[in-house]
């Protein structure tokens, strides 16, 4: 190995050794999963459970409808009273019902819209409002279908369940796939890995600002310094730190699936949760695709194949890079200019951050609409493409647009990592001087 | 023949000068003192040699060959602002420094082995830098000085915060090293330590060389023809125009001559007298002296 690169190398071991074997780093990555499962299961009993809490309800009922009705009553208590409604205004809370509704004379078949009032002591949820309102509007229902004398199944054969499926297809006449299924599929993996982005670039960079403003306090720099080019001790820890996030990466993708599947066997009731975790996040809908069938695992796993998976993976690698070299090496700047004063670090990360957190907002709005002039410019701006453009991924962008932010990428991350070289070596040897920005640019045109 | 040679070098910062047209010669084997008051630019011209910055102009060469960047490998820098990375175990530390140096693994292995033992160190491999005391971890840096045997060490200010002891150890095996035939510069500005160790000097202020050259001959060029006399017996009173009694106590005197008078002249003139001389010797000046006139003569220029 030629020299420098074999000093690098050592370099690159010592950063990426230390970090592996401390005790914290086996321990965040091993609990996160675990973490994660926790999370899952957990919010998923939650939603249960409130979907679950039983609600006790009066109902005075007038029209003299629901009370006969036998629909499914979702999971709520309903009781019914005849008296007359002040009386019951009364008396509701002391026999222990959370909600007194009242029913008004409903005469007119044609009635599109019907009042019911309702008292409680404390506002119900809008959740618990429309539960009420589908429940008994489903009463209503059937009351005017059973009241107009139509046959029941003419009725259920008007509803037509639509699929909105794409047709488009490339220049070479061939299908882009893609349907409801792979929109929320892209969305899922189009977020994940948004966010993935977003969080290696803050926790890894800063990770190398700590490590560069311990070598400066601890004054081991100059020792370094007189051993390796700054340029290398600051390119070694850059690596040695991104391996680390690679190595912590790859251990959750292995990990996490198999905790998901593994714990919830040990958890009786909690497996269905998973599902309702998925239906969370993909909004209402899919409720209703579960229902049908349409959400099942083949169509997922299918439209999940279906993705450009030999363009998304070597891109998604080149933006984590080059999206964690420029931040990193700005970090590694950051902490070679300051002293041992948190304080006066914050101040310049501050104008790091901005972009970083740009660029999150504009990712979750690029999701929305991936092919929005704000996510297509976002997507192409070097300091926001890391975070936005491996969102839009799943979404086809065109090919171009790709190939042009991979290009300015490289270009920006470039001149960043020279850029914050030339500050780094100037600032791991300046002790007890007081930074400005202005000093930091006078430092990019020392001479070596 | 020189290990390190400086010509004409000079570093400018934006609104000063820290080294100035600096020119001086670090002979082959020699114990070579870098002195000068804080500020004056040692730490900056280490930094040139160190190949850590670069000069704005002039030139440097080590042992003839105009200094490059595989010259560090030959060259030992203990720096003044000196740590080491506190949570690494001893061992494992002064492994990643000599591979640094360019030694390999098993080289470097047997050398820091060799070292541990001759400082009666060898129980610290396993302990983590933090848990050693700070004497404890100069003891480490001073090996990862010397570790890859460099023809040049540059030790700056290497006995701050050691106790005697401890300065005595490091001390003798500086001494040692030299006696090998390693050059060694000794950066500081405690000057009984330079009197003691160097042999040659350059005296540094603002920037620029001030001093340089053997100490011997510094000394020689600097004595001001004062001269300690013993005695017993009678004080005199009649010494000719060419001498000055500048202090007189029960059995001492010092005498400064005039310029050109030699010692024999001096004892020629006491022998007549009353008294018996029972020691003479010429004062020299101290480098503190030498040092302090120097430094304050510039002040004032």
């Amino acid at each position: 190995m030629a020299r420098p690169v074999h000093k690098l190398w050592i370099i690159f071991r010592r950063e990426y050794g230390v970090r592996v074997r401390k005790r914290s780093f086996i321990i965040v990555t091993i609990l996160m999963p675990l973490a994660f499962a926790a999370l899952a299961i957990g919010s998923g009993l939650i939603t249960a459970m409130g979907a679950q809490a039983k609600k006790d309800i009066l109902v005075k009922d007038a029209s003299g409808i629901f009370v006969q009705s036998t629909t499914d009553r979702d999971n709520l208590e309903f009781a019914f009273s005849d008296k007359d409604l002040a009386t019951l205004k009364e008396t509701y809370r002391e026999e222990g019902y959370d909600l007194l509704i009242h029913i008004p004379p409903f005469d007119d078949l044609s009635a599109r819209e019907h009042q019911v009032e309702y008292f409680a002591a404390e506002k119900p949820s809008i959740t618990l409002i429309e539960r009420i309102e589908s429940v008994i509007g489903r009463a209503f229902r059937e009351y005017k279908i059973d009241a107009s004398n139509i046959d029941r199944a003419l009725f259920d054969s008007f509803r037509t369940n639509i699929e909105l499926e794409s047709t488009a297809v490339d220049e070479r006449g061939e299908s882009l796939g893609s349907g409801k299924m792979a929109a929320i599929i892209g969305t899922v993996l189009g977020i994940v890995m948004g966010i993935l982005m977003y969080m290696v670039i803050l926790i890894y960079g800063q990770m190398v600002m700590r490590s560069v403003m311990e070598e400066k306090i601890s004054r081991i720099a100059e020792v370094m310094i007189s051993s390796v080019r700054p340029f290398q001790l600051m390119m070694g820890k850059i690596l040695g730190v991104g391996a680390v996030g690679l190595t912590q990466l790859a251990i959750w993708m292995v990990l996490i699936p198999v905790v998901l599947t593994v714990v919830p066997m040990f958890l009786p009731g909690a497996a269905t949760d998973m599902q309702s975790m998925a239906a969370m996040s993909q909004g209402a809908e899919t409720i209703q695709q579960m229902e049908s069938g349409a959400f099942n695992m083949q169509s997922v796993i299918g439209e999940f194949f279906r993705l450009n998976w030999l363009l998304i993976v070597p891109s998604f690698v080149i933006f984590f890079l080059g999206g964690y070299f420029i931040y990193s090496s700005l970090f590694a700047a950051i902490g070679s200019a300051v002293d041992e004063d948190l304080g006066e670090a914050q101040q310049f990360m501050l104008p790091v951050m901005i972009p970083v957190i740009l660029a999150f907002f504009i990712m979750m709005s690029s999701i929305e609409n991936p092919n929005s002039p704000i996510a297509v410019f976002g997507s192409i701006f070097p300091l926001f493409s890391p975070i936005i453009m491996p969102a839009r991924l799943p979404f086809d962008p065109p090919l171009w647009q790709i190939l042009s932010s991979i290009a300015l990428l490289l270009l920006t991350t470039l001149l960043f990592v020279w850029l914050s070289a030339r500050i780094y070596r100037v600032g791991i040897l300046m002790y007890g001087k007081k930074i400005t920005f202005k000093e930091l640019g006078r430092w990019l045109f020392y001479k070596g | 023949m020189a290990i390190l040679s400086l010509q004409g070098v000079t570093k400018r910062y934006r609104d000063l000068i820290a080294v100035n047209d600096v020119t001086f010669d670090v002979p082959q084997g020699t114990l070579f003192g870098l002195l000068g008051p804080n500020g004056a630019g040692k730490t900056s011209l280490i930094r040139i040699i160190t190949t850590i910055t670069g000069a704005d102009a002039g030139q440097v060469f080590f042992n003839s060959a105009p200094l490059n960047s595989r010259h560090p490998e030959q060259i030992g820098y203990l720096p003044e602002e000196r740590g080491l990375y506190r949570k690494m175990k001893v061992g494992e530390h002064l492994m990643y420094l000599a591979q640094l140096k360019g030694l390999s693994k098993t080289e470097a292995r047997a050398r820091i082995t060799s070292m541990m033992q001759k400082f009666e160190i060898t129980d610290w491999w396993g302990k983590k830098v933090e848990e050693l005391s700070k004497g404890m971890q100069q003891k480490i840096q001073f090996i990862a000085t010397i570790v890859h045997r460099p023809k040049l060490i540059i030790l700056d200010e290497p006995f701050s915060g050691l106790d005697p002891i401890n300065t005595n150890l490091i001390k003798d095996e500086i001494f040692a090293l030299n006696r090998e035939g390693t050059s060694i510069i000794f950066s500081t500005h405690r000057m009984e330590q330079v009197e003691e160790i160097c042999e040659w000097i350059v005296l540094i202020n603002k920037g620029q060389n001030v001093l340089h050259g053997r100490v011997a001959d510094i000394k020689e060029q600097n004595k001001e023809g004062i001269y300690r006399i013993g005695f017993r017996g009678k004080l005199p009173d009649d010494l000719s125009g060419h001498f000055t009694v500048i202090s007189d106590t029960d059995n001492e005197l010092l005498v400064k001559a005039d310029h050109g008078m030699s010692p024999n002249a001096l004892l020629r003139e006491l022998l007549d007298r009353q008294f018996i001389i029972e020691a003479f010797e010429e004062v020299k000046p101290s480098l503190n002296e030498i040092f302090i006139k120097t430094v304050n003569g510039q002040a004032r220029a």
